[in-house]
């Protein structure tokens, strides 16, 4: 009887164990289920387009298949016709443009979100201006600047940064603004001053809006490149999507596209890295 | 005023507006001492820790800590909020030395302090755990310490047990106990709960219906650990219920 006890415990422990590795074997499992449910429908997806043209059934003028889409892709990293570049230097030009407003608008965008969102009066100071520059789209601001600034790569970086600098600074303004005013009070019977209680309470309280509003500003500001290239460019991921219209080639276009697609992904998930650096606790992702 | 004073309310008064919610509210606090507060409900118990916390201005007369009026940036009063408080973004550990890093303590002063609270606390294995990754009741019980590891002048808590089990609630009721035997805290506490008030306090005051005035001031001389099963509990309990009866 006495031997029976720890026996039975190790024996316990075993089965524990045994069924945790047979649960995280399903979750593994499931997991590659699903996976493979997501690229069943990216695959069949291609391979109906791919049929469609081979067929004729869409003229290939209006739309190439997938593999030609693929060819051109590896070939524009060498060849730089017909537009006169090849890929990356589109690439790098874009990338370049892109963080320029990006980057204007963070620093501008975010420092004014906050404050705006701490200081009342700052906040009726900025917010009429700022309410009725919002709701104007980027583009609209295309032939102001130009006649302000020209046809080269500050008019272009000005496009992006106002695509940019509203989410910046209404996300921040909202984060401060929401703070728990009773996180607040803890730090006012600490003795902190004003300058404290906005940062350490009302900026990590903030982040996690914060950051939101940086994603959304770099999804607008890579979106809003393309618009920004019609102004004349000599390269670019638009101004290539741009010659492969004229020049009747939806291959290039795609192409430009898939690149304008996969850079914002890779880009967002560079954010969401920085992200977790920063974002502790409960608003952690 | 003799020296072993801490806290000293005068003549306090609050309206807002028309509506008078405190009045003329006059007591001491000794160095040490563990008062409690009861009343009926809605009779202005928070308004009156909010005077004491300096959140919002009084009307009319003064509170003093150590002959001097009250100010957070000068003395150090700790607040525990009745809802939960702690710092999200922040661990157990930051959390309960954020009120000392907030006065700029000398840092080895900040570490000396924490490491006695979370040990008085057993919150050892959560030292670098988040709020979110434990139960509220534990929570509130980073969000106490953080309160006690400020050496406060004048500690003040509002119903900090108000959401919690009856269970929970007499395990942190000796705890807070505990803390202020090891501390020396002076701490004012605000409970609705006459056993609760009873169990804990040395003296209670016991507040009107509003506009609040102190009704009586009842010292609690029961030994402890105190029973709520001992007769002279339930003498001292039945004579305060007695006093805010309204019905």
């Amino acid at each position: 009887m006495a031997n029976e006890k720890p026996s039975s415990a190790v024996h316990n422990a075993a089965a524990v164990s045994e069924s945790i590795r047979i649960e995280n074997q399903n979750r593994a499992r499931e997991k590659r289920q699903l996976f493979l449910i997501s690229l069943t429908s990216v695959v069949i997806c291609l391979l109906i387009w791919e049929i469609a043209v081979r067929t004729a059934l869409i003229n290939p003028k209006y739309l190439s298949a997938p593999s030609q889409v693929f060819q051109s892709f590896i070939t524009k990293f060498y060849d730089p016709k017909p537009d006169g570049a090849i890929l990356p230097v589109h690439f790098i030009s874009s990338l370049y443009l892109a963080l320029v407003g990006y980057f204007a608008a963070v620093i501008i965008g975010i420092p004014l979100g906050l404050v705006m969102g701490y200081s009342k009066v700052f906040y009726k100071l900025i917010n009429p201006v700022f309410e009725i520059v919002r709701p104007i789209p980027p583009i609209a601001w295309i032939p102001l600047s130009v006649i302000w600034l020209g046809i080269g790569t500050t008019a272009k970086g000005f496009i992006i940064f106002l695509a940019a600098f509203v989410p910046c600074v209404i996300n921040a303004y909202t984060g401060v603004h929401q703070t728990n005013p009773t996180l607040i009070n803890v730090a006012k019977t600490c003795g902190a001053n004003d300058w404290q209680i906005f940062t350490t309470v009302c900026i990590p309280s903030a982040l996690p809006l914060t950051f939101t509003g940086l994603r959304v500003a770099l999804g607008n500001s890579w979106s809003t490149l393309v618009a920004a290239e019609l102004l004349s460019a000599k390269a670019g991921l638009g101004y290539m999507i741009q010659q492969g219209r004229s020049l009747v080639r939806p291959d290039i276009i795609i192409v430009g596209m898939l690149s304008i697609g996969i850079t914002g992904a890779l880009l967002s998930a560079c954010l969401s890295r920085v992200e977790k650096k920063f974002v502790k606790g409960r608003n952690a992702r | 005023m003799s020296n072993d004073v801490k806290v000293s309310v005068r003549n306090l008064t609050k309206c807002f507006g028309d509506l008078k919610v405190l009045d003329n509210i006059s007591f001491d606090i000794k160095k040490g001492e563990f008062i409690c507060v009861v009343g009926p409900t809605g009779c202005g118990k928070t308004t009156f820790l909010n005077l004491l916390t300096r959140l919002i201005p009084q009307t009319s007369g003064e509170i003093l800590i150590d002959g001097e009026p009250a100010d957070p940036k000068k003395h150090n009063i700790s607040f525990v909020f009745q809802e939960p408080s702690a710092f999200s973004w922040l661990t157990t550990q930051e959390n309960i030395e954020y009120g000392l890093r907030i006065k700029k303590m000398p840092e080895e002063y900040i570490k000396q302090q924490s490491d006695k609270v979370i040990s008085l606390l057993g919150l050892d294995r959560f030292r670098n755990a988040y709020p979110h990754e434990m139960s509220v009741s534990m929570e509130q019980r980073v969000v106490i310490g953080r309160a006690f590891a400020m050496n406060p002048d004048l500690l003040l808590m509002d119903e900090p047990y108000g959401q919690m089990d009856i269970k929970m609630r007499f395990f942190l009721e000796d705890e807070v106990i505990k803390l202020w035997k090891a501390t020396g805290a002076t701490v004012l506490f605000i409970t609705h709960n006459l056993e609760e008030a009873v169990y804990l306090a040395e003296r209670v005051l016991v507040l009107s219906a509003k506009p609040a005035t102190i009704k009586a001031q009842v010292p609690i001389n029961i030994e402890r650990p105190r029973k709520v099963s001992d007769p002279a509990f339930i003498e001292v309990r039945k004579q305060i219920t007695d006093m805010i009866k309204w019905w």
